[in-house]
């Protein structure tokens, strides 16, 4: 299976999304330059986490136009996956491409710490190896996300079972105190109706390897390679 | 056309500039004529204290500086020490005290932006950064404000260029309320071969201009820098620069791709003194001379004159030699990550520093006399009258207190001991997916991918200590910086420090800063750390009062085996806990005599450098071994914080029997901060093991108690003295600063 990591100006996780899916998957990877047009040769693009363009002017606004961007709307139209991880996440929403939009955390501060996070559809291809309701612990490292989206937007998400985590406590319960930036029903990732594309602000590449403290991102990795691996079997 | 730039300058000119009479005459020499407005302006800027340490030059060569691992010590733009595999660690600390006083949020964030352009100067790909924080007390909003300025800029600028910022350390004390601190350290990582130098070599080659363009901001904040604080300051806030990290990105991003590519000479970062201190010193350091036409320099505003351009301080800019041929090969790198790069003149043969403006020539003088002939000074260091009064200490005003247990709450929730998770969490310290022991342990540790090894660093000064005692207390910040190291199981290599004092020219400011260095340079020494660079900021004054003495110390270690790591907390139920060196009766200029009985005084406690060279090979080589289960310095608030943070960490509560018999007081044993002790954990089936080790390195190991329970609880001579439940001191611990900075 094939990853490309695409690189914009001022993307940081680039380096640890290639390690996630180079090293510890195994599996061939690249970075993507964003001005590449033509990315049909991947199975699954990966937008890593940072600060494209700065985040000058809205976070995620000015990568939406690039020509990898574009070449990624037409690859994820052909079913390929695509994984947008914090500010990847934020790339997504400004594109388009995953509904919703985000806002500064309500705290109004950088927030870098582990997380509990509730799994809320295993039949997607980024958590099909993993249960409804089981609890994950993956770091989250932004100001920017306290996703919103509208009443009718929020009943359209919860229709088609778009809402792949959310904020929890420890024991899997959703309160108040477990939402780290004041996101919508303490949502931290959201699928397309289709399923094919993730968007997330937790850190899964943070979390896949026991030296660093925690394996439970490994989830998200290793469920786009069965799922591959499924639908090539 | 007048141009006002060419007039030449007299001596009030230079005054106003900071220049001392004498060296405005020395100027006059060395040109053999008065120099106009853009040489005097540059000199001023290259002779202030931040860029020639005319008043510390001396001391500082008392720093052992050579070992077997240092590539390069002090003089280039950071230090660079040897880890073997072909691997090196540059690294350096750097202050930006004066700018973040007047404006908190981009004097911390340029800071950090200074510090990492030096670090990739070298060609090295910066992997972490730390700080030491130092503020007035809390009780202030200005405090407040400062405070959380201060992490916020280093948040943003940090952050965005994905350095995760790893570890550090903050303290509040009335000496800082007019001048905070704010020392910003970054650690790179590089093949030997490719180790740049800032060296201006081969006549003919081109000067490239790459980054921002300039403006007119931190015009002379070098001078600035050199100055004590004032009322007058805050109307210096032009002087203050304005960071554009997503620009310093870019910048390092290009730098290093056109380092791989062995396309560059030369390079140096524009830090303070502009272009002025970039192109002299890189002259200087290969013997030979600059051309630059300043009308070429890209700028941002309009009608600015070669003195304004040359002593610019805008920030995200690097100045690149290059062979002719290549020129084309930067330009396009460039281009390719938006940045602009210009041609702003050539290396020449005869040692001066031409400026020119569209051809015409607006300053000429010595790239040697600009960047190394400054004024050297040697101040006359005198004890202050002060200084005996405050070492006297009469233990028997002292009353020992009745409830230790409410006193261990206490000490646990001011904000110098109290935990500093709202700080680091507003720190991306994860990003690049490398570290592999987060802030809140005695020392960050970073894995290297592709290999074994891991890199530990801390940064550490207790400035109450050099206040009272500056050589100990100097040698006391080096051997603390080392020991936390240790403690998480890697061997302490190097030192970066960063010296902030007050005006160098008062005796008894000198006599601190020169105690400090021999206290310092004792404990480099013993512990085979040498100091590969760092910087003084001195002047750190207001109103004539100046801050605590502080240097801060930088350490960088290294593991070989980053599976053998050992963090602070306690890991397992039924092991048992030693605390390795020696209690004393020392309470002086301890955190619990400042807390309970409002006192900063006394003698700081004493330093054993054998017993700490001695202690910190036994903590290395039981790591290494794999006996350690957790090991945690005993520092501010003493044992009895110790033992509590290692419960905190580990999630573990434990029971502690020390036997005393009325040696000590109660309150010292606790709480006093003898030197050279740890307290590690051990599995049982280790335990006979690890004492041996112990016997045979000469360090003191004293059984204490067990991991046990979920309570820290301490016995003296069988009777109960402190029984907290972990909730209760995790409470006061966690919540203090985030209680303080709600208000």
């Amino acid at each position: 299976m094939k990853f490309g990591i695409v690189v914009f100006p001022g993307s940081n996780c680039d380096v640890d999304c290639y390690h996630a899916a180079k090293e510890v998957l195994g599996q061939p990877t690249e970075y993507v330059w964003h001005q590449e047009q033509d990315l049909s040769r991947f199975d699954c693009l990966v937008i890593p986490g940072g600060f494209s363009y700065g985040d000058y002017l809205r976070c995620g606004a000015i990568a939406r136009f690039s020509p990898a961007m574009e070449a990624i709307a037409r690859e994820s139209e052909r079913g390929k996956l695509v994984l947008g991880i914090c500010n990847g996440f934020q790339i997504l929403l400004e594109s388009g491409l995953l509904p919703g939009a985000m806002l500064r955390n309500n705290h109004l501060q950088f927030r870098c710490e582990e997380r509990h996070l509730r799994l809320e559809n295993n039949r997607t291809p980024f958590t099909n190896l993993g249960e409804v309701g089981q609890v994950l612990r993956i770091p989250i490292a932004h100001a920017e996300g306290n996703y919103f989206i509208d009443e009718n937007g929020l009943a359209e998400l919860k229709r088609h079972n778009q809402i792949a985590f959310r904020y929890c406590d420890e024991q899997g319960r959703i309160t108040p105190e477990s939402n780290p930036n004041g996101s919508i029903e303490n949502i931290a990732g959201i699928t397309n109706r289709r399923g094919n594309i993730l968007g997330m602000m937790p850190h899964p590449e943070r979390a896949a390897e026991a030296i660093l403290g925690c394996t439970d991102g490994k989830l998200v990795w290793v469920s786009i390679l069965k799922w591959w691996g499924d639908i090539h079997a | 056309m007048h141009k006002l730039h060419l007039e030449l300058q007299s001596l009030d000119s230079a005054t106003a500039m900071g220049l001392k009479p004498q060296e405005y005459e020395k100027v006059i020499e060395i040109m053999g004529r008065v120099p106009n407005l853009v040489e005097l302006g540059m000199f001023a800027v290259m002779w202030s204290e931040h860029c020639s340490y005319k008043h510390s030059r001396r001391a500082l060569r008392q720093f052992p500086t050579t070992g077997a691992r240092v590539l390069q010590g002090p003089g280039e733009n950071a230090g660079v020490v040897d880890i073997g595999d072909d691997l090196a660690l540059v690294f350096k600390i750097e202050s930006h005290n004066h700018p973040s006083a007047i404006e908190p949020y981009q004097g911390a964030a340029t800071g950090v932006g200074g510090i990492v352009r030096d670090v990739f100067a070298m060609g090295a790909r910066p992997v972490a950064l730390l700080n030491s924080l130092r503020f007035g007390e809390l009780d202030s909003a200005h405090q407040r404000w400062l405070f959380s300025g201060v992490v916020a800029g280093i948040a943003g600028y940090g952050n965005c260029l994905g350095i995760p910022t790893v570890g550090g350390e903050v303290y509040f004390n009335q000496s800082y309320t007019g001048n905070c601190l704010v020392n910003a350290m970054c650690v790179g990582l590089i093949d030997h071969a490719s180790l740049a130098k800032g060296k201006a070599a081969g006549v003919g080659n081109r000067v490239i201009l790459i980054g921002a363009s300039t403006g007119r901001d931190g015009i002379h904040g070098a001078t600035f820098a050199s100055e004590e604080l004032s009322e007058q300051s805050a109307k210096k806030r032009p002087s203050v620069q304005v960071g554009d990290p997503f620009m310093e990105k870019l910048l390092l991003e290009a730098c290093l791709e056109l380092i791989k590519d062995k396309v560059i000479i030369g390079m140096q970062d524009l830090g303070a003194a502009g272009l002025t201190s970039s192109s002299s010193e890189m002259a200087a350091r290969a013997g030979t001379g600059l051309e630059l036409d300043v009308a070429r320099v890209p700028r941002r505003e309009s009608n600015m004159n070669p003195y304004e351009i040359m002593l610019s301080e805008s920030q995200e800019r690097m100045l690149l030699v290059v062979e002719p041929e290549k020129v084309s090969i930067v330009a396009e790198r460039c281009a390719k990550w938006g940045l602009t790069a210009t041609d702003v003149g050539q290396v020449t043969d005869d040692g001066l520093l031409r400026i020119l403006d569209d051809g015409e020539v607006a300053a000429e003088l010595s790239a040697a006399a600009l960047a190394s002939e400054g004024p050297v000074y040697s101040p006359v260091g005198a004890v202050p009258a002060w200084q005996e009064s405050v070492r006297c200490l009469d233990y028997s005003t002292i009353k020992e207190p009745q409830d230790l247990s409410e006193v261990l709450v206490a000490l646990l929730s001011t904000p110098n001991i109290a935990s500093k998770e709202w700080v680091y969490r507003q720190y991306d310290h994860m990003v690049r997916g490398d570290t592999v022991i987060l802030p809140g342990s005695d020392a960050a540790m970073l894995r290297i991918k592709g290999t074994q090894k891991g890199i530990a660093m801390s940064v550490d000064c207790n400035s109450r200590y050099v206040y009272l005692d500056p050589y100990t207390g100097g040698a006391i910040a080096v051997a603390e910086a080392a020991r936390n190291v240790a403690c998480s199981g890697a061997e302490p290599l190097a030192v970066t420090n960063c010296l902030n004092f007050g005006n160098p020219e008062k005796p008894e400011v000198f006599y601190q800063l020169n105690s400090a260095i021999q206290g310092m340079a004792a404990a480099c020494n013993a512990l085979n750390t040498p100091v590969t660079g760092g910087n003084v900021s001195l002047y750190n004054e207001t109103k004539g009062q100046a801050i605590y003495p502080t240097p801060t110390v930088g350490m960088v270690g290294l593991i070989e085996d980053i599976e053998k790591r050992v963090t602070q907390g306690f890991k397992n139920e039924g092991d048992t806990v030693y605390l390795l060196g020696t209690t004393h009766d020392e309470l002086g200029g301890s955190e619990y005599l400042k807390l309970r009985h409002g006192l900063e005084q006394g003698m700081p406690p004493q330093l054993n450098l054998q017993l700490e060279v001695h202690l910190q090979k036994l903590l290395v080589s039981a790591a290494k071994q794999g006996l350690l289960r957790s090991a945690h310095d005993c520092a501010e608030g003493g044992l009895a914080v110790t033992l509590s943070e290692s419960a905190i960490s580990g999630s573990k509560g434990v029971v502690i029997e020390l036997i005393n018999q009325g040696a000590l007081r109660l309150d010292s044993l606790l709480f006093g901060e003898s030197q050279s002790r740890v307290i590690v954990s051990v599995a049982p089936q280790d335990n006979a093991q690890f004492e041996l080790l112990c016997g045979g390195h000469n360090v003191p190991c004293q059984t204490v108690g067990k991991v046990q329970g979920r309570s820290v609880v301490v016995r003296v001579d069988g009777q109960e003295v402190i029984a907290k439940t972990l909730g209760e001191i995790q409470k006061a611990w966690r919540e203090a600063i985030p209680c303080l900075m709600s208000q």
